[in-house]
């Protein structure tokens, strides 16, 4: 009945989540991910990839152009510190509804199609807006240079309040605390844990019940009278408000806006993303946000004499080849790691890491208790 | 009028590069019914084919001549393409001409790619569903491009088209209009008759020989042909390596209307993408008139008298053309009925 009347098995799962995101500064330590701007990356595409899990892993639609809706969410939450307040609060709620309401407007066309063509269009409009942000809209989205905050911006709000911030450039704040290091770590934190609480519900939902049957089969669903689109433009529109929200809170942590967030590369991302943790599961998503993120950070920083140290125990001559195809996938090229990643995960394990773990305990309780054989986790997306 | 003829004109190369690659991508989505999302990555491949020959041509040896001083006083430097050495006057023009000549490489280097990448790759992916098809190619695609990035840098690589070709036509005076009026580039007016003469060669390829006309039954029923006692299978492996040829070509004729860079395959294929949609899903003829009519609307689309009145239009037409077509006609211009109409 109620919307908050959860189970107690999913009680216990969201508290352990909250508490991992909130003691995520000590427990990443470890791994030397333990510091505040890869937390807060952390948490922002988890909740990116959170929100296209409810449209790609529930309802099977494979949409190419995600990041258009977090590109535009970062440009909204600007305008917001631009002509509001540095307060993230309405910035990051103008960039949802912004974000919901692009969404609205492009999935309604898009969702006419499925399949591939989806899949095109979707691509499609994400290229058409990118190329718009650089060109027409330039006035809205400063074209290359990106949307930066000025010192001459209104702030209405700000001045209603008799907020100052004299003679320096404003930075974002909740009020008076700032919105850099663990203070902006633990504000992305706390929506995602809030987004992960709303995915949760729609999971468990006669809502999310619906929209995995059009994932199994859409036209069994059209056969008995009932109408999809509604359903999957919901789901749409839900993804495209997650994807809002992870623009805005981006432009929080660090106020600027740039097209090239928009980019398909961008796009292509949050699929991996998905797809690595694993797509319609609920802690797949953003696992497989943290784990890109997370190499990203590794990979890149290493260079060519970090390498030769790691094989250092190499012959000479075997160091430096190894060194010179190494160096290929790292740092600069760490784009290869990502897409060789892609096509290994797609290829092996199309059910992501979350089946990978569900795979390794049936193994174990196989050997133990003859559990049964599990059904692939995932559905094909037609 | 002149303006007009113009702008017809300055589309059709581009158009040409669009319709090359559609076709392609029409070809293997008729035949193996998958989305090669690396398909830009074919036609980027076939651009550095380009690079790679001129590179390989203009090796030179360095001698020192001392009888010759620089301004700082060392011996100068006098750097002769080996080819040059070797070959003398034809060496020359072999280097001259290495945009063409890549051709020849591009050719068979294209061909065993895109075979090896069917029996290595795409074959496992016919039975799994479309969404996957479309992320192996997408992480290929990223593979192709950054391993390029890697070996050539990330900045763009000017190619020259042969002198004789560096010149523009008077295209005006041999239909009849004023001298001066309607110049074009010559190496671009080459480029479209390339184009076509490719487009030509495969649809004739299809339409009268024998394997041609397997495979147009393998697109229109599959299971069928194979019942026929056909192995299919074999003929779409090449089917695919033509497709690769044929975007590798597209790529290594267009390098020096636009220098190549990494990622010059994703960007076309964007277009393509919709190139293919508006052409009609499937439909041969479909793609590549969607190609050049594209690529013609588009350059009417960056004058600036168009411009004027809607500004920015040149960045999105094609788009805007492909979700109203997709919108009134999902089939596309030339689809076949029923095809992807869902």
């Amino acid at each position: 009945m109620s919307f908050f009347k959860t189970q107690p098995k999913d009680l216990i799962l969201l508290l352990c989540f909250a508490v991992v995101v909130l003691l995520a500064p000590i427990l990443f330590a470890p791994i030397g991910a333990g510091y505040p701007d890869l937390l807060q990356k952390f948490a922002i595409f988890g909740i990116f990839a959170l929100g296209f899990n409810i449209l790609f892993g529930l309802t099977g639609y494979l949409s190419f152009g995600h990041a258009a809706f977090l590109g535009v969410g970062s440009y909204s939450a600007v305008w917001t510190f631009k002509l509001l307040s540095m307060n993230p609060l309405p910035a990051i709620i103008f960039a949802t509804l912004v974000g919901g309401l692009f969404s609205a407007l492009i999935g309604f066309i898009s969702l006419r199609r499925t399949g591939i063509y989806f899949s095109i269009l979707t691509l499609a409009f994400a290229q058409m807006s990118y190329n718009m942000a650089y060109s027409v809209l330039t006035p809205i989205t400063n074209g290359e240079t990106g949307l930066q905050l000025v010192q001459s911006d209104p702030r209405v709000l700000d001045v209603a309040f008799g907020r100052d911030y004299g003679a320096v450039l404003p930075s974002s704040d909740l009020f008076g605390i700032g919105m850099t290091g663990y203070p902006g770590y633990y504000f992305c934190g706390f929506m995602l844990i809030l987004c992960f609480f709303l995915t949760l519900r729609i999971f468990r939902s006669p809502f999310g019940m619906m929209l995995r049957a059009v994932k199994s089969n859409q036209n069994r669903m059209n056969y008995t009278g009932l109408n999809t689109k509604p359903y999957a433009l919901a789901a749409f529109v839900i993804s495209g408000m997650y994807a809002g929200l992870a623009g805005g809170l981006l432009a929080v942590t660090d106020p600027l806006a740039g097209a090239e967030r928009m980019q398909w590369t961008a796009s292509g991302e949050v699929v991996l993303m998905t797809i690595l943790g694993g797509s319609g599961t609920l802690l797949g998503p953003v696992i497989g946000a943290g784990a890109i993120k997370y190499f990203e950070n590794i990979f890149s920083a290493f260079n060519d004499q970090i390498l030769a140290q790691v094989y250092s125990f190499l012959p000479e001559i075997l160091q430096q080849i190894m060194v010179a195809i190494s160096s290929l996938f790292v740092g600069e090229g760490w784009h290869l790691t990502l897409g060789a990643l892609f096509m290994i995960i797609v290829i092996f394990l199309p059910g992501g890491l979350m089946e990978g773990f569900k795979r390794l305990r049936n193994l174990i309780s196989g050997k133990f208790g003859g559990g049964n054989g599990s059904g692939r986790a995932t559905a094909p997306a037609e | 009028m002149d303006a007009i003829a113009l702008q017809v004109l300055n589309g059709l190369d581009k158009g040409g590069a669009y319709a090359l690659i559609a076709l392609g991508l029409t070809i293997i989505f008729g035949t193996l019914g998958v989305v090669n999302f690396a398909h830009g990555a074919l036609f980027m491949l076939g651009a550095f084919c380009a690079v790679s020959v001129k590179a390989l041509l203009s090796l030179e040896a360095v001698t020192l001549d001392p009888n010759k001083l620089t301004a700082w006083g060392t011996p100068m430097e006098i750097r002769v393409p080996y080819v040059e050495t070797w070959f003398g006057e034809f060496g020359a023009t072999l280097l001259n001409y290495s945009v063409p000549v890549s051709i020849l490489v591009a050719i068979p280097m294209m061909l065993i790619l895109g075979i090896a990448m069917e029996r290595g790759l795409i074959r496992f992916f016919y039975k799994r569903p479309h969404a996957e098809q479309i992320l192996v190619t997408f992480g290929l695609a990223i593979v192709l491009q950054e391993i390029i990035k890697g070996i050539f840098g990330a900045n763009p690589i000017p190619q020259p088209a042969p002198e004789v070709a560096k010149g523009m036509i008077d295209f005006g005076i041999l239909v009849g209009f004023d001298a001066g009026n309607v110049v074009y580039p010559a190496w671009r007016l080459i480029y479209f008759l390339f184009s076509v003469a490719i487009i030509g060669a495969v649809f004739s390829f299809l339409r009268f020989t024998s394997f041609g006309m397997v495979v147009r039954a393998g697109m229109a029923d599959r299971e069928t042909v194979g019942l026929l006692g056909i192995d299919i299978d074999r003929r779409f492996t090449i089917v695919f390596g033509i497709a690769a040829v044929v975007a590798g070509l597209a790529g290594a004729m267009y390098t020096p209307i636009l220098s190549p860079d990494y990622h010059m395959g994703m960007d076309f294929l964007v277009l393509s993408f919709v190139v293919v949609v508006v052409g009609g899903m499937g439909s041969l003829g479909g793609a590549v008139a969607a190609g050049f009519l594209l690529g013609i609307l588009q350059s009417f689309a960056s004058m600036n008298e168009v411009k004027n009145i809607l500004p920015g239009i040149d960045q999105i037409i094609i788009y805007l053309i492909a979700v109203v077509v997709l919108l009134v006609r999902p089939r596309g211009l030339m689809g076949r009925k029923g095809m992807m109409e869902h």
